[in-house]
């Protein structure tokens, strides 16, 4: 079965370096290679580098990719500046939420303008197949999907801008969170953002995939002195479970909309000038502000080991009241953690719960998201 | 205990038996490749004694960072101990599986079943799972 699941440029690496390769969304991914705890440490207090290949990239040329792009994502493109890089949703004609994305706006070196959407593996052929429908008539854009001649890989931790920076000819710590730039590794185009998906200071790279190898020993090279290690896909789901940040999949699908999924920030109705946005989705999402939601995310904590996990069913006096759509043991905070959806919008933080843990209800008690963030 | 002599379930449990006051006695672990491939384990399911356990059926489970797994006992009969500390130290799993690691005795209700592995087996099962 393995030879037919995608593999990134650095699939060998990661066999060499003892992973335990899993299917994720097609592709055979790294899931740890150690232990997954020590992985989500090592994030947290030094630096591990995740391949993050799998995620699409779709790139955008021509003067009409800022409108297409505006017309398909909750929060605008037109007004974004070069450099930037934005969070935002696509959402169908309901407001039911097709991905979670971002949105780079750069310039090459030899000073072309162009747009890079990051969606989700799971959700690449049916965000393309998306866009090619909404394709318009007249259209003075090119889309390329540059998934599989280039690689990503996110360098996470409070060591991650030492141990790149040697990797730069500037300084890379004037880079700002949820900036990035075209820059070069090895004298070939290299996209470089302050980005990532572990609630830590910490860098992207985008990179030709024949250089992927090359720019990874490099980066180890340089880490070595803050102890750098891989971290697989079972790090990067406990981290990003701390730090409360949605996965497609979960706490994000097209039965939900964005302000229930607690995503209003993603979401802009009005451009920078306050006229009314036009995005696919909008006036469902406008219904739902007007209406009020029906249900709504919150967090979970539990005491003891056992964690809430997905599909679990949440209680409030004995009676259903959601589900939980990610849960796990915090190895930062020692102790489990869930996020889930509920129909009583007016839980105060603190609100005795319980969840049915495989038949045995548990407590568990509604808390601040996110459960984890760096000082 | 010495794992090339215990006999082990396809779902990595390992079991071995002592005859005591004419009673044939099994004791229940999980194996070190099981351990392995769990790793990060928080939390595990012990049976009480004085349960009832069948060949095949769950008796308990153990869970770790990334998901739960149920624990099937190979055997059938009545618990008689329970390693009650083990769940407040899971470590000892990775250290001793096979000596202080051990989950739980049971007082044989008939014969072994007739599917357990011996360590051969069980080591080339798990090399073409890895």
């Amino acid at each position: 079965m393995d030879n037919q699941l995608l593999q990134t440029p650095l699939y060998q690496w990661h066999v060499d370096q003892g992973a335990r390769m899993v299917d994720f969304a097609n592709w055979s991914m790294p899931v740890q290679y150690q232990s997954i705890v020590q992985e989500h440490q090592a994030t947290r207090n030094a630096v591990t580098m995740f391949d993050v290949s799998h995620m699409g990239r779709i790139r955008f040329d021509g003067p009409g990719g800022g409108e297409l792009l505006d017309r398909l994502l909750t929060r605008s493109v037109l007004d974004m500046q070069l450099g930037q890089v934005r969070y935002s949703l696509i959402c169908n004609h309901e407001g039911g939420i097709l991905d979670d994305v971002l949105i780079y706006h750069l310039e090459s070196p030899t000073g072309v303008r162009y747009f890079l959407l990051v969606v989700n593996a799971s959700n690449r052929q049916k965000i393309v197949e998306w866009i090619t429908a909404q394709w318009p008539d007249e259209s003075d854009v090119e889309m390329q999907d540059r998934t599989v001649d280039t690689a990503m890989l996110a360098v996470q931790g409070p060591a991650a801008l030492e141990t790149l920076q040697p990797l730069f000819d500037f300084d890379i710590s004037a880079m700002k969170y949820f900036r990035g730039k075209v820059t070069t590794q090895m004298k070939k185009p290299c996209i470089l953002s302050r980005t990532g998906y572990t609630g830590e200071d910490g860098f992207e790279l985008i990179l030709k995939a024949d250089q992927s190898l090359q720019v990874t020993q490099n980066i180890f090279a340089a880490g070595r002195a803050h102890d750098i290690s891989p971290a697989g896909l079972g790090a990067r789901d406990t981290l990003r479970m701390e730090s409360a940040m949605p996965l497609y999949g979960h706490e994000l699908n097209e039965q939900l909309n964005p302000l229930e999924a607690g995503l209003g920030f993603a979401v802009s109705f009005q451009d920078q000038a306050g006229n009314d946005r036009d995005f696919i989705g909008c006036q469902a999402i406008r219904q739902t502000k007007t209406d009020g939601v029906k249900r709504t995310r919150i967090g979970l904590q539990l005491d003891g080991k056992r964690a809430a996990r997905e599909g679990y069913a949440i209680y409030r006096d004995g009676q259903t009241i959601g589900e939980v759509t990610s849960g796990s043991f915090s190895p930062t905070l020692q102790h489990p953690i869930a996020m889930g959806y509920v129909n009583q919008l007016d839980l105060p933080l603190g609100s005795a719960l319980e969840v049915d843990v495989r038949g045995k209800m548990l407590p568990a008690i509604t808390c601040q998201l996110p459960f984890y963030k760096r000082t | 205990m010495n794992a090339e002599e215990l006999m082990y379930c396809p779902t990595h449990e390992w079991v071995s038996t002592t005859e005591e006051n004419g009673e044939t006695v099994a004791t229940v672990g999980i194996s070190a490749f099981a351990v392995e491939q769990l790793t990060d384990l928080v939390y595990m399911e012990l049976p009480s004694v004085g349960n009832q356990v069948a060949a095949g059926q769950e008796f308990g489970e153990v869970e770790s960072v990334k998901a739960v797994s149920p624990m099937y006992s190979p055997v059938s009969g009545e618990v008689i101990a329970v390693n009650d500390g083990l769940a407040d130290q899971l470590e000892t799993l990775n250290d001793d599986p096979y000596t202080a690691g051990w989950i739980m005795k049971v007082k044989l209700s008939g014969a072994l079943p007739d599917n357990l592995l011996d360590f051969a087996a069980y080591q080339k099962q798990c090399a073409e799972s890895s």
